[in-house]
């Protein structure tokens, strides 16, 4: 069975379809990559899995559980966990108290289990010095670190990673990639939507592309991309 | 900054057991005008605990109050019972009827949840004043003496060598006092567990909240129904020394909420020792301009708006920023030393 399904999920703002008609399926321990243009609906499809959306029609299963008017509390605890692409942090809440949150009560981690827990996620997303610090006062790039670290605090069987590889220097980015290969190499379901193609390609085992909120394509990285209908929507973005 | 909290939490220790001891130390007049400061102290505390902490604004805190002051009237009176039984079900009575005020009143928002409470506390009000075993809209009187035969009367009594009528009120002195105590322990602890973390993370951002796993009107719930007990126990108790109740005095939004907006803004809402700061100053400046009148009512809401302008985390809010001492701190630091993954281990 698979982990996670969307069967014919749409959602329209206004007149503006966002999301049209999407299904797949998404195999325990898989990693996906989504690309596609700026508005297509990427990030709005991340939040009707997640249950921050609700779609218009179609349903959203969770080990065949259909979970599509369940809230995302519900969800994060029954294994999705998520980074937004717009950074959220808890801004009064120190970086540490910001995963304690999200250990506590998305990940289920006792009290005792938890401080170990959170700092060596924060080590692990190179945060361990800053876990002191008031999130509120991070620079974007520690506060898309952060995102991925609190996403990971919940301790996810899916994880939903929203542009996070942007704005990287080269060094910097094989590191994050080290660490999204680490989180895959434990079992968790990848979904990431991501502009930087090398970084996604060297992780994910399937790609999808999604366009206006139709689904073009979903299948292996290299076909995707040498698909004639993708080169011309990607026209000028370095592979 | 250690050696200064030290200091600062053995001086309120000290100062604790003073006002435990007042009663035999000082008049009775003394006594009440105290009993009467700390009531406004535990409703600061629990209106700091709905609006500072849990960021509901709620205007209608006089309907807990209410409900608990007649809830009492109605066991000594009706059922016969103890005057201290009066008092837990005052508590109990005001909890129960949180529960349909919650249901109305979270349907609303920010400033609709703030109308949405003043309008319940209207019709509990109303209610009330149609209550006639209770006397009605003009009220009722506890039955003479009910106060001098409270349970531990007679032992306070004979303890302090004194009448029987400063014996009850060094009673409901030192409960109202334990309240405050019992309030600001409580609020403590429950502020440090996970739930109140979750609540703080619910102040910075509710959707991130949500997101990862902190169901904010679940919480946001429990506090009210909390607080609703609180300032139930407080109402019925305020009324045992004031003896005589009517739906006005009961259900009086100036007295049991207004107040106490402007003793918790004043101290520094959203932190703990704020009500209590709050409150020194709401007293000095009742007794400096107790003759003034209405001037007095002025300066309060101008000195009130003073602070939401340029302290917005009230005058405790302006001593921590500039001393660093935070006497009740409610951070939870990360683990340190010793550790495998320690910070420094990884170049970020
Ligand atoms: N809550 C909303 N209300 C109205 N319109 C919205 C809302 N959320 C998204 N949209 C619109 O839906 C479209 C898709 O947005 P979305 O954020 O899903 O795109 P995206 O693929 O993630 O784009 P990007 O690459 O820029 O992040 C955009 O045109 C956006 O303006
Ligand atoms: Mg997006």
């Amino acid at each position: 069975m698979p982990i996670l399904s969307l069967q014919s999920v749409s959602r329209s703002f206004g007149a503006l379809k966002v999301t049209d008609d999407v299904s797949f399926d998404l195999e325990a321990g898989e990693a996906l990559g989504i690309i596609g243009p700026n508005g297509a609906g990427k990030s709005t499809l991340f939040n009707l899995i997640t249950g921050n959306i609700a779609p218009d029609t179609g349903r959203v299963l969770l080990d065949g559980r259909d979970v599509t008017r369940a809230p995302p509390m519900e969800r994060v605890k029954a294994g999705i966990g998520r980074s937004f692409q717009i950074p959220q942090p808890f801004g009064g809440l120190s970086v540490y108290e910001n995963l304690l949150v999200a250990a506590r009560f998305g990940g289920g981690v006792s009290a005792a289990d938890a401080p170990d827990f959170c700092m060596d996620i924060l080590s692990r997303t190179g945060l361990g010095a800053v876990a002191a610090k008031p999130a509120g006062g991070l620079p974007l790039l520690q506060r898309k670190r952060l995102e991925l670290a609190r996403a990971m605090a919940t301790k996810p069987r899916v994880i939903l990673l929203d542009e996070i590889a942007g704005g990287l220097t080269d060094a910097e980015c094989v590191e994050l990639v080290g660490t999204i290969r680490a989180i895959h190499a434990e079992g968790t379901a990848i979904i990431w939507i991501e502009h930087v193609l090398h970084a996604l390609n060297s992780v994910v085992e399937r790609l999808m592309v999604l366009n206006f909120g139709r689904m073009l394509m979903i299948g292996q990285p290299d076909q995707v991309m040498a698909s004639a209908e993708v080169r011309e929507i990607y026209l000028g973005i370095e592979a | 900054m250690t050696i200064n909290r030290n200091l600062g939490l053995g001086l309120a220790f000290v100062a604790l057991a003073l006002l435990y001891a007042l009663p035999a130390l000082a008049p009775r007049a003394v006594v009440q005008d105290l009993f009467g400061i700390l009531t406004l102290l535990v409703l600061a505390m629990n209106w700091n605990m709905l609006a500072g902490f849990a960021g509901l604004v709620s205007v209608g805190q006089q309907a807990f109050v209410g409900i608990g002051a007649y809830a009492m009237f109605a066991a000594i009176i009706l059922l016969g019972l103890d005057p201290l039984v009066g008092v837990l079900i005052g508590g109990v009575a005001a909890a129960v009827f949180a529960v349909p005020m919650a249901f109305f009143a979270f349907r609303l928002n920010g400033a609709y949840f703030a109308i949405g409470t003043w309008v319940v506390a209207d019709i509990a009000r109303l209610g009330i004043s149609q209550w006639k075993a209770l006397g009605g809209g003009t009220g009722t009187s506890l039955p003479k003496g009910t106060a001098k035969e409270m349970a531990f009367v007679d032992q306070i009594k004979a303890m302090l060598d004194v009448s029987s009528a400063a014996a009850a009120d060094a009673l409901t002195y030192w409960l109202m006092l334990s309240l405050a105590v019992a309030m600001l322990v409580a609020s403590y602890v429950f502020l440090r567990s996970r739930m109140g973390l979750g609540l703080q993370a619910i102040r910075d951002n509710e959707n991130a909240a949500r997101s990862v796993g902190v169901d904010p009107v679940r919480l946001k719930a429990l506090v009210f129904l909390l607080c609703a007990f609180g300032t139930g126990l407080c109402g019925a108790l305020a009324f045992i020394q004031i003896t005589r109740v009517t739906p006005d005095a009961a259900f009086s939004v100036i007295d049991w909420t207004a107040f106490v907006i402007f003793i918790t803004v004043i101290g520094g809402i959203g932190t703990l020792p704020g009500p209590i700061i709050g409150v020194v100053v709401f007293y000095a400046l009742q007794r400096l301009l107790a003759d003034y009148g209405t001037i007095y009512l002025i300066v309060l809401g101008c000195l009130g708006i003073a602070v939401m302008l340029f302290a917005r985390r009230g005058l405790w809010g302006m001593f921590t920023d500039r001393t660093g001492i935070d006497l009740l701190p409610l951070g939870h630091r990360p683990p340190q030393g010793g550790r495998v993954t320690s910070p420094t281990r990884r170049t970020a």
